[in-house]
């Protein structure tokens, strides 16, 4: 028998599975009967308006918010790295990345080397994590979740408060991380620019799942242009997802 | 060597100062202030109930600020407006604490000991409570360390890390309490969220990681304890209010030197 690193993946190999998932807080709904998978390799998108449950459904993938109906099942042994959106520090806790990078946990000198270099912050292990800017601080945050050596990675609209040049080589550098980790990541953001290039999944959420598919679909649909498309009119003029698709390469196991 | 009133005051004061040095550091960093003083506050609610059911203080006083730190740190988080739901916590249980005490005829309290300590009057049992509890405390703290770091600086980043904060939460929970049972007899009521938050604050400046914090708001609170034991002793005046005003005043210090180092760089970088 191959040893587990050897054994071939299947090209179908679900990751993450949410059946019938529902949220409530304090009574009303935020999240309904949402069924979502990730597979191996994938890069799925989730998308949706301000408070339509996107972040929720992230923070129930992590544990952090307990569903009030249906599960969500995470493959045996699968690590998760996760890239919170925008961490706010108390400036009275003092912090140094060096420190932030060994919690909860001490980690190999190596190790931390090699992940801080794969998310381009080599240089700022001894820097302390307040006087980073908005770009450094994102990169510390994804080499701290590289640490994990993840088989997913979850990153929650982690360029919020980036400019476009500085979102556009984050996404560059999380396509590089996939390829050399063999990950699955799971997004969500608002750069729907950006993003679609590189999704080949994307599930559009209105508190309900409103509809998902490949990028191309997803911008055809007649639900997600009721949803989008006052807002894409306003902001760009054009619908991007009808931009991009056609840079959009199939990929043998997307969804 | 136990024998002299000075000796266990000042170990009374140092092992308090062990304890309450590093949770101040979580307190701060956590602005847990307010959550202090209403679990402090409580403690003479505490006082009075003890007296009432003819139980010991430290007992009596634990009870209380358990449920009082309890409570509202059950409250928290659930739309309630934190600050002033603290606000109300926390004067409501001193004055409903002082009304206690007035009821109680008959016995014959020195409610001044309890609001502001009386550290002179520290017996040989009083220190095994007020070391065991210390130690507790300390214990707890270097346990959870790590995990309690992770759950202050981002909930979601605790549980991807597979740590629960609330739990994390209730420890913190638990230790405050517990400082406030030791702490009651060495500053007392009032004077217990000053002892827990201005080492911390003082050292802040001059610190890089947490470790390093929490390690000199130790030095700081331990100054402040013993230095003012000695101070109250020449001049006369009451320890728990000469304690906290000469951490204030290294508080004091430690900003101006920091401002001062700050003000210095700018002036050399514009030389």
């Amino acid at each position: 028998m191959l040893p587990m690193e050897l054994a071939p993946t299947t090209p179908d190999e679900v990751l993450v599975s949410v059946s019938h998932l529902s949220v409530r807080f304090g009574g009303e709904f935020v999240l309904e009967n949402i069924d979502l998978t990730l597979y191996r390799h994938q890069v799925l998108t989730l998308i949706g308006p301000n408070g339509s449950g996107k972040s929720t459904l992230v923070k129930t993938l992590i544990g952090a918010v307990k569903p009030a109906a249906g599960s969500v099942r995470v493959g045996a042994g699968l690590r998760i790295g996760y890239v919170p959106q925008r961490l706010h520090l108390d400036p009275t806790l003092p912090m140094t990345v060096k420190r932030f990078i060994n919690l909860p946990h001490r980690q190999d000198p190596a190790a931390v080397e090699r992940a801080l270099d794969e998310a381009g912050a080599g240089h700022l292990l001894q820097a302390t994590m307040s006087h980073l800017s908005g770009g450094q601080f994102q990169r510390v945050l994804l080499a701290r979740a590289l640490l994990t050596r993840p088989d997913i990675l979850i990153l929650d609209e982690a360029t919020q408060g980036l400019d476009q040049r500085g979102t556009a080589e984050f996404y560059r550098r999380i396509e590089a991380v996939r390829q050399s980790y063999g990950c699955a990541v799971l997004m969500v953001s608002h750069d729907l620019n950006v993003v679609m290039r590189t999704a080949d999944h994307v599930v559009c959420l209105n508190r309900t799942l409103c509809c998902e598919g490949k990028p191309e679909r997803v911008a055809s649909s007649p639900d997600y242009q009721a949803l989008f498309g006052e807002m894409l009119a306003d902001d760009q003029g054009a619908n991007p997802l009808a931009l991009y698709r056609h840079h959009h390469e199939e990929r043998a196991n997307a969804g | 060597m136990l024998d002299d009133f000075m000796v266990r005051a000042t170990l009374a004061g140092v092992l308090v100062a062990l304890a309450a040095a590093p949770l101040g550091c979580f307190v701060v960093w956590r602005r847990m202030a307010y959550f202090g003083d209403a679990t402090a506050h409580a403690a003479i609610l505490g006082v009075a109930l003890a007296l009432l059911m003819n139980i010991s203080i430290f007992a009596g006083v634990l009870m209380v600020a358990l449920l009082m730190a309890g409570g509202v740190s059950m409250l928290s988080g659930r739309g309630v407006a934190m600050d002033t739901l603290l606000g109300v916590a926390a004067h409501s249980a001193l004055a409903v604490g002082l009304v206690a005490v007035s009821f109680l005829s008959g016995v014959r309290i020195d409610l001044n000991a309890y609001l502001f300590g009386d550290i002179l009057a520290v017996g040989r049992s009083d220190l095994w409570v007020i070391g065991g509890g210390a130690a507790l405390v300390l214990a707890l703290l270097g346990w959870r360390w790590s995990s309690l770091l992770m759950a202050t600086m981002s909930r979601e980043l605790a549980y991807a890390s597979g740590i629960d904060p609330r739990r994390e939460q209730l420890i913190l929970t638990l230790a405050l309490a517990m400082v406030v049972a030791v702490a009651l007899k060495v500053v007392g009521v009032l004077l217990i969220t000053a002892l827990l938050i201005i080492p911390a604050a003082a050292a802040r400046p001059f610190c890089r990681t947490p470790e390093a914090m929490a390690i000199g708001a130790t030095g700081v609170a331990l100054t402040a304890v013993t230095g003012g034991l000695k101070t109250a002793y020449l001049m006369d005046t009451p320890t728990g209010p000469t304690m906290v005003t000469l951490a204030a005043v290294l508080f004091l210090l430690a900003t101006l030197i920091s401002q001062g180092g700050r003000l210095a760089q700018r002036l050399t970088a514009r030389a």
